[in-house]
């Protein structure tokens, strides 16, 4: 293992240290936790909170701000925060109105967040939540829990963000956040594993001349491991898995996310990104809202997802353009 | 149970999980996502630091201390799993309850949170038969480590290795590792039902 890093159990403090230095001017660190909230002023509004495990940079600290999440927490690397640091993090975002938690489905990260509820509802702050999972890699019959949540998450932040600035209610956000999360999903090809750090080496192993097809952002085991193909191969299988699964028409509008798993160069997902283009023009597909880069990463997992959300309603669209002053949007 | 015999379970447990954390680990790999070790081990040294040299006044008391701390320093599902395990024993002991239903009413705290039942691959197929096992008093290290055994041809549907499906057939669930462990504790700390 070779990372720039001190103790390995020290990686999530020390990075949130460096989190709220560098962001200083948007961003804080609550004392003594390991959640970030926006400095912006409170307003009467609704507040958004996320979190996760760490490792996944700059999700979720890297989008809190004005116009989006009112603050994140940070678990330990792929592992779910805990319920007394997610209660932390909701009384730091409360402003009267109630709190609405994004969630992505992993059991640890429902049964953390479903706690610091009930702890958050003892001291009468009224908590919504959704819990994501765009990830169609490895549903069928056998994973009963449903699909992962990943990249997809970040746009969820993004339209829900808007709507909290708006001043919609709880129960509006709620009903936006369960028609949201049905029209986004998202797809990943891996090239290489993720070494955690207190760990020292990689969750999995893949040969030189290998990838595999629907990886978890935690190294999950995808759905298909083969030889390694040129980008347009990688485009074609992800681009056609998403609009199967849509049973995507010409004509209809989607917004686009290319994301980086931490160790592939942006050169590569501009070569993704422009194979992925000429599938969906010969689609006719009318891709409205585009974004490239490293959002929902994997440690430094070498590989990339592929997220399209349809815009069911198109107001969507002006929130996910909507200025926000976040980190990493 | 008396406060000693409590305090010396959680000791033991605490030296066992230390000593497994790599092969908890190890486990977790293929199926899940490597940490169940790590965390575990995170979880425990918590609970020590917290239990070491202080005075309780009862077994009751220093669950919830346990229950508390695995609750805030675990994190991922281990943490709400065996926070609320030891949650729901610190009730059952302060109303008095014998052994078996205060493990018990771990158990039900495990699955209410969980909602897993057996036969699911996970640490509730151990705690159903350990405590199965231990109301006709033959509970055993042989039978724990077969009961943490049999959870290796199951197919996960429930927690992180449900992910993973028919692949997760063929490897022993970590959860079901750790309460193996937790069981083996309780035994060597001599922890029976009374009269």
């Amino acid at each position: 293992m070779k990372k720039i890093i001190n103790n390995p159990a020290d990686v999530v403090d020390e990075m949130l240290e460096g989190i709220a230095f560098m962001n200083g001017d948007l961003v804080k660190r609550l004392d003594g936790f390991n959640v970030v909230v926006r400095k912006a002023p409170k307003s009467g509004k609704v507040g958004l909170i996320s979190g996760g495990g760490s490792g996944h940079e700059p999700s979720h600290a890297g989008f809190v701000g004005e116009g989006m999440l009112s603050a994140a927490v940070a678990g330990a690397v792929f592992t779910s925060p805990t319920p007394d640091q997610i209660l932390e993090a909701i009384k730091a975002a409360d402003e009267g109105q109630g709190v609405f938690m994004v969630i992505k489905n992993y059991s640890g990260d429902i049964m953390n967040f479903e706690m610091a509820q009930e702890l958050a509802e003892m001291e009468d702050i009224p908590i919504q939540s959704v819990v994501v999972d765009d990830d169609i890699a490895v549903e069928d019959s056998l994973y009963t829990q449903g699909r992962r949540g990943v990249a997809g998450t970040i746009l969820v932040h993004k339209i829900l963000g808007d709507a909290a600035r708006q001043g919609k209610s709880l129960a509006e956000i709620k009903e936006l956040a369960d028609k949201l999360v049905l029209n986004i999903k998202t797809i990943g090809v891996a090239l290489s594993g993720a070494t955690v750090p207190e760990v020292g080496k990689p969750g999995f192993v893949l040969d030189e001349d290998e990838m595999e097809y629907g990886v978890g952002i935690h190294g999950e085991p995808g759905y298909r491991r083969e030889k390694m193909q040129p980008s347009k191969e990688l485009a074609k299988e992800l681009t056609d898995k998403l609009l199967t699964d849509f049973e995507a028409k010409p004509g209809e509008q989607y917004a686009l996310l290319i994301n980086g798993l931490g160790a592939t160069p942006l050169m590569e997902q501009y070569i993704f990104a422009s194979d992925v283009h000429k599938i969906l023009q010969d689609q006719g597909l009318d891709i409205v809202f585009k974004k490239i880069g490293n959002y929902m990463t994997s440690i430094d997992m070498a590989g990339l997802s592929l997220t399209l959300l349809r815009l069911e309603d198109p107001a969507w669209l002006d929130a996910l353009k909507a200025p926000v002053f976040t980190p990493a949007w | 149970m008396n406060t000693a015999q409590s305090m010396e379970w959680m000791r033991l447990f605490n030296d066992k999980i230390q000593a497994s954390k790599e092969y908890l680990s190890e486990l977790d790999t293929p199926i899940g996502d490597g940490d169940h070790g790590t965390n575990m081990a995170r979880g425990m040294a918590a609970v020590m630091e917290t239990l070491d040299g202080k005075d309780f006044a009862n077994p009751a008391e220093v669950f919830k201390a346990v229950s508390m701390q695995l609750i805030s320093k675990v994190g991922g599902a281990s943490g709400p799993l065996y926070g609320s395990a030891f949650m729901g024993m610190m009730k059952a002991l302060a109303a008095g309850q014998n052994l078996d239903d205060v493990l018990q009413a771990g158990l039900d705290m495990i699955q209410k949170r969980g909602k897993a039942v057996p036969n699911e691959k996970t640490m509730v197929d151990v705690w159903s038969e350990a405590i199965a096992a231990n109301r006709q008093e033959k509970l055993s290290t042989a039978l724990i480590q077969q009961f943490v055994d049999q959870t290796k041809d199951m197919k996960a549907t429930k927690g992180r290795a449900s992910y993973v499906g028919e692949r997760s057939i063929g490897h022993i669930d970590p959860g079901a590792a750790s309460s193996g462990l937790l069981f083996e504790a309780m035994l060597e700390a001599g922890i029976k039902n009374e009269g």
